[in-house]
């Protein structure tokens, strides 16, 4: 792999990450209005005493946390911050750290997001190869139009319907939240049940959504590979047409889906993020939902910043791997 | 507006005359999609404007009517549990989601198609940055940095949600326009152009420009879709416009009362059809487009 290649993700990594961090510093600071003093008379006015000088105590509270600084010393120790892991502390649930809470609902939005991307990736790009397949059955080409108009419906507004329907009119599955509340997590057989059954329809909404969107770029690309000659020169070896199909046919189509795989990873973590507020999930979007109405900043700043790091990294991994596992991939650097 | 740009792609050819325009229906490249999703565009659009104008605007204040009524013959879509009238509400709301999506499809083609057409016709360095920071922020999920400005933004208001989320729309329009610029301008027709003594600014507008419009208008759809998808995914997590009802807050405030699993289905129900009904439109409306662009796809199927 050309040196130049891996220097260039990594840029790009970097630029990202730089982005991320500047605009969770500056855009709160563009805003005009001083949060500090807004909060102080919103608490006074709560109290009722009017008798303090406002200024004076919210000079205080800038000397306190190094808000009186010049705006590049505090952009400086806001990096500071990132790398010591320190992100201040929730608000709402003072004095937790926003790490910890982020670090507890990481694993959660991880978990369905990674399930449920694997399942609709696959099962779309079957689809899509079959229907691109002229031996196919019939009324696989039926499934293709609703599939896609689900493809084109946000996934949270999918998650309402299946709320309503599965937990509400017919009483299959549990009304959101991500695992019963009297039980205790361990690691058992009744844990992991429970944890499926409250994780299957927040994932039918992502993977429902999704599998038109694979189906589309799949059938596409098929198309294009069965035209080549190694296809014809196969099936006139007269080689078994499965194995024309899976070898010759659809391990070709297969790869650059895994580039619309990395490009759509942001929108289709925007979505889970939505998705995990509708089910009321203990993942990165419940919390967020939790924080935004809390006006929680710390907590909003901390997953937003955790969001783009995440995605940013992920994709830096899929761009390293990528040229190993296709080898007609030119590195363009 | 958008209909203006859509026609305006098949329309090249309406210019010489009414004869043409039939030809243009029978033309390949009209698809069943692009008809089914102009008509189902401006059945939304006459909605929006004139729909407002023939319901009573005090019905969508809370408490101005009896709260968690199901549909009846006095309230057609039911009332929330507020006591707001859900079918005032979505007559109101609809034409404000739609605004907001046009305000930021606007900017964001706007701003792609400057950075567009300048890292597609500058090149070099200009092209690099242009490139590098388009690619770049596409690979962020844009919800994420959206949230960070529309909760540091105090008042919320329907343009300022526009600007928030044109503020990561113009990625894909740059992206798009950058490639076909660099496509025609090595075509032949261009450097017979260049070769009768016609400079930079004349072939970008006489050569270049008229043949951008179907992918303009493709770029056009794609990022009111796309606006329109983040505008509401905001207001779902309750940072939408303060003081006017959208389809996206509809649904917040459903959710914030768990109509859901109380089962009033007519609250987030009619957003839902209403969303739905938009980005089915729009998604007719842009593979109709990409086939008006792109002539090549027809075979394929």
């Amino acid at each position: 792999m050309p040196i130049d290649y891996v220097v260039k993700r990594a840029l790009q990594l970097l630029l990202i990450i730089f982005i991320a961090v500047t605009v969770n510093f500056g855009i709160p600071r563009l805003i005009p209005g001083d949060p500090i003093e807004s909060a102080l008379q919103t608490k006074m006015a709560m109290t009722g005493n009017v008798n303090v000088d406002v200024q004076a105590v919210a000079a205080a509270y800038r000397a306190k946390f190094g808000l009186d600084k010049p705006l590049w010393a505090q952009y400086l120790n806001y990096w500071g911050s990132i790398f010591t892991r320190d992100l201040g502390v929730s608000l709402v649930d003072f004095p937790q750290p926003v790490v910890q809470k982020i670090q507890s609902a990481v694993p959660w939005t991880l978990a369905l997001l990674t399930v449920s991307t694997i399942i609709s990736f696959f099962v779309g790009s079957i689809l899509g190869a079959l229907i691109a397949w002229p031996r196919a059955p019939r009324f696989l080409h039926v499934l293709v139009p609703p599939f896609m108009l689900l493809s084109s419906v946000p996934f949270f507004l999918l998650g309402i319907v299946l709320l309503f329907t599965f937990s509400v009119i017919v009483p299959w599955f549990p009304p959101g939240g991500g695992f019963d509340p009297v039980s205790i997590l361990r690691v058992d057989v009744a844990t992991i049940t429970d944890l499926l059954y409250h994780a299957i329809l927040p994932a039918l909404a992502l993977v429902l959504g999704s599998i038109g969107f694979w189906a589309l770029g799949m059938r596409a690309m098929m198309v294009s590979v069965l035209g080549e000659d190694h296809i014809t020169f196969a099936e006139s070896k007269g080689l078994p047409p499965q194995r024309i199909f899976l070898w010759y046919g659809m391990r070709n189509a297969l790869l650059p889906q895994v580039t619309s795989l990395a490009i759509s990873l942001g929108s289709i973590l925007s979505g889970a993020v939505l998705v995990e507020v509708i089910f009321n999930y203990p993942g990165l979007g419940g919390i967020l939902f939790v924080a935004i109405s809390g006006k929680d900043y710390f907590v909003i700043q901390g997953i937003v910043l955790m969001l783009i790091l995440a995605l940013g990294l992920s994709l830096f991994v899929v761009d390293l791997i990528y040229p190993l596992l296709d080898p007609r991939i030119r590195y363009q650097a | 507006m958008s209909l203006a740009t859509a026609a305006a792609a098949p329309g090249r050819r309406a210019l010489f005359g009414t004869t043409a325009l039939r030809g243009i229906l029978r033309s390949p490249r009209i698809s069943g999609s692009l008809v089914a999703g102009l008509i189902m565009i401006t059945l939304v659009v006459l909605l929006s404007v004139f729909g407002p104008r023939l319901v009573n605007a005090r019905l969508a204040a809370v408490g101005a009517v009896r709260p968690s009524q199901a549909p009846s013959a006095q309230y057609l879509l039911g009332t929330d549990s507020q006591g707001r009238d859900m079918l005032t509400i979505m007559v109101l709301g609809t034409p404000q989601t739609l605004r907001i999506g046009l305000i930021a499809g606007v900017v964001g083609l706007a701003v792609g198609l400057v950075l567009g057409l300048m890292s597609g016709f500058f090149g070099g360095k200009v092209d690099s940055v242009i490139s590098v920071l388009a690619d770049s922020l596409l690979t962020v999920p844009s919800l994420a940095i959206m949230v960070v400005i529309a909760a540091s933004v105090g008042h919320m208001t329907v343009e300022l949600m526009g600007l928030t989320v044109a503020a990561l729309a113009w990625m894909h329009p740059t992206r798009t326009i950058r490639s076909q610029v660099l496509s025609i301008r090595e075509r032949s027709y261009v450097s017979v152009a260049r070769a009768n003594g016609e400079g930079e600014l004349g072939v970008l507008f006489r050569e270049v420009m008229p043949n951008l419009v179907p992918y303009i208008a493709a770029s056009f759809v794609g990022a009111v879709s796309g606006a329109i998808l983040a505008a509401v995914g905001l207001e779902a997590l309750g940072l939408g416009p303060n003081d006017v009802h959208t389809l996206g807050t509809t649904i917040y405030w459903s959710q914030k009362f768990s109509a859901v699993l109380r089962g009033q289905w007519w609250w987030w129900g009619p957003p839902i059809v209403a969303i739905s009904f938009i980005f089915v439109a729009l998604f007719l409306l842009s593979s109709g487009l990409d086939r008006v662009a792109n002539p090549k796809l027809r075979q394929r199927t």
